[in-house]
């Protein structure tokens, strides 16, 4: 499979980044060529195959929905970049 | 008084109980060869002070007869690691000023057990890379460098290197593909990725959840069998960690291997192998069977598909967790217009290259359309490398390869620089154990004709760490490697 600049470019902003236009093309070629090596994977035959999720899944289990360690809002918030009133505070979203 | 950075653990640790020296003088020495060795670029936090306070306690509860298992011993913390009121910032810019409040659980117990911090460790960014050059602190140079600084490897880069350089007695290390075990075998040191599980995850900095391990990077066989004993265990806040039994991994030791199974992937020896990996290889092979260990061929027949479906599967998980990185509530925040173009900008800025790149593969894979097609195929060939591991082991006790296919390459290689793959290549020998989530140790074997260290890797079935413990100390034994840089 291959992909065009323009699907990069979708790509980056699915992930939330930015490539500068002139970094586009470089960034196709590359990300081609790591699908290209990744196909190698089609030639697996897994028609009757499961997917493996996890190697340990036979030991997850359910706990209580219950609070453990509560009442930390101020650990929360130490590393805000920006808080106002015990909350975290970003840009203006709504116009 | 000898030189007290010299001391493996288990050795300082009986010095400590014999009052030969104290653990204060333990730490200082330790920290004076850090001033010493700043060039290695080994650690990205120094903290001396902490160290030496956490040592003047350790002190009073030896001398009061009530010290821990770990009391005493000074460490290296990976920068993934977080720990309370201390930098945390997986070597990336993003992370810049995080102090975390709170401590990671193998880092609260390695506390818990007596240990004092000596400072965080340099490692690729978000434990992304094969050589510690994607660290938004620069690369480690490798205390083996002869004429120009050669790569500590990685992403562990640090822990190994401050073990070689006997900047710690050991460091905490994680590893998703190799990350403990090709930066050990670059710098000629020991370390063990265990089992899946085995480790809690909570509170390491997290890059591909369903392969990252935490594990110990120490001067030898019995250290790193000590230190995991004081990092594994069950964690409810971890609910992929294991709730298996820990074993005295240290008992093991000494003990003999008449009898016992050595597998030999035939994968592993493509035609291309280093000419001298592959006569260390046998060498390997050659001193366990003197040592009453039966050699037997094994077959991982999936093993040329193992690095395509990690660097799906790992990237696929990175691109998720590193979602949370949006400049909302920690780190590095660079503003935009709206919320939209903070979250960009942030990331743009935030995140090196290698990171970026891993992102967006990770981001097409899971992206509508191409789910099944790669993301769900690669889940299902790593069952099929896990199958591999599990039919292997029914014939054998221990696989035996080597760990990486090269010696430690020069910082700012080309042919690394060139294209990113070369770079992931390093993981050819690592990748299947960790998709599979077996342990697997590597030691040093000897030194390559420039005068490198090599290692070997020692894989074990799940939660049989101690099998690999048992055989690796023999083999060392045998291998007469002397470590210290």
């Amino acid at each position: 499979m291959s992909v065009d600049v323009q699907t990069v470019k979708r790509i980056a902003s699915l992930a939330k980044l930015k490539i500068d236009e002139d970094k586009a093309p470089a960034a196709e070629i590359e990300f081609n060529k790591i699908l290209q090596w990744v196909d190698l994977l089609k030639e697996v035959d897994t028609s009757s195959v499961e997917p493996l999720v996890s190697v340990n899944e036979n030991f997850l289990e359910m706990r209580r929905d219950e609070v453990t360690e509560g009442n930390q809002a101020e650990a929360v918030l130490a590393n805000a970049p920006l808080k106002e009133y015990g909350y975290f505070a970003v840009p203006k979203v709504i116009e | 008084m000898t030189d007290l950075t010299k001391l493996t653990i288990a050795k300082a640790r009986e010095g400590l109980k014999k009052k030969e020296f104290t653990a204060v003088e333990l730490a200082e020495s330790y920290i004076k060869n850090m001033e010493l060795k700043r060039g290695l670029n080994a650690y990205v936090c120094e903290t001396p002070e902490k160290a030496l306070e956490q040592a003047k306690a350790s002190q009073a509860k030896i001398d009061a007869g009530r010290g821990g298992d770990l009391e005493g011993i000074p460490l290296g913390i990976k920068d993934l690691f977080c720990t309370q009121g201390i930098a945390t910032t997986a070597c990336s810019k993003i992370l810049q000023g995080f102090v975390p409040p709170y401590e990671s659980t193998v880092t609260a117990k390695l506390l818990a057990a007596g240990v004092n911090f000596l400072g965080k460790l340099n490692m690729d960014e978000f434990a992304m890379g094969g050589s510690n050059e994607t660290s938004a602190f620069g690369p480690v140079v490798n205390p083996w460098s002869k004429d120009k600084p050669l790569v500590a490897g990685g992403s562990s880069g640090g822990s190994a290197a401050a073990v070689a350089a006997e900047m710690c007695a050991a460091a905490t290390g994680t590893d998703t593909g190799g990350s403990i075990r090709q930066p050990a075998a670059f710098c000629g040191v020991t370390g063990i990725k265990p089992t899946y599980g085995r480790c809690s995850r909570y509170g390491i900095i997290a890059f591909a959840s369903s392969l990252d391990q935490a594990g110990p990077i120490a001067k030898d066989v019995r250290d790193c069998a000590i230190m995991l004993k004081n990092m594994a265990g069950h964690d409810v806040k971890d609910s992929t960690s294991a709730k298996n039994m820990v074993p005295d991994f240290e008992k093991v030791l000494g003990g003999d291997i008449r009898g016992l199974r050595i597998g030999i992937p035939k994968e592993y020896r493509p035609a291309g192998l280093n000419e001298e990996i592959a006569a260390y290889w046998d060498k390997a092979a050659a001193m366990l069977e003197d040592q009453g260990a039966r050699i037997v061929n094994v077959s991982l027949p999936h093993t040329k598909y193992a690095l395509a479906t990690y660097y799906i599967i790992a990237p696929a998980e990175a691109s998720s967790n590193l979602a949370r990185y949006d400049g909302v509530r920690y780190g590095k925040r660079i503003d935009g217009e709206h919320l939209e173009d903070m979250y960009v900008n942030t990331r743009t800025a935030g995140f090196g290259a290698e990171v970026k790149r891993r992102i967006m593969i990770g981001t097409y894979v899971l992206s509508a359309g191409y789910y099944d097609a790669y993301y769900l195929k690669a889940q299902k060939v790593r069952r099929l490398i896990r199958d591999d591991f599990v039919r292997a082991f029914e014939q054998c006790d221990v696989i035996l390869t080597p760990t990486a296919p090269t010696a430690a390459f020069a910082i700012g290689d080309k042919t690394m620089r060139q294209d990113p793959i070369n770079m992931w290549l390093n993981d050819v020998f690592t990748v299947s154990v960790s998709l599979a989530g077996l342990p697997a140790m590597s030691l040093p074997i000897g030194l390559n004709k420039n005068g490198l260290p090599l290692g070997m890797q020692i894989i074990g079935r799940a939660f049989d760490e101690e099998t690999v413990f048992k055989a690796a100390e023999v083999l060392e034994k045998q291998a007469g490697f002397k470590g210290a840089k």
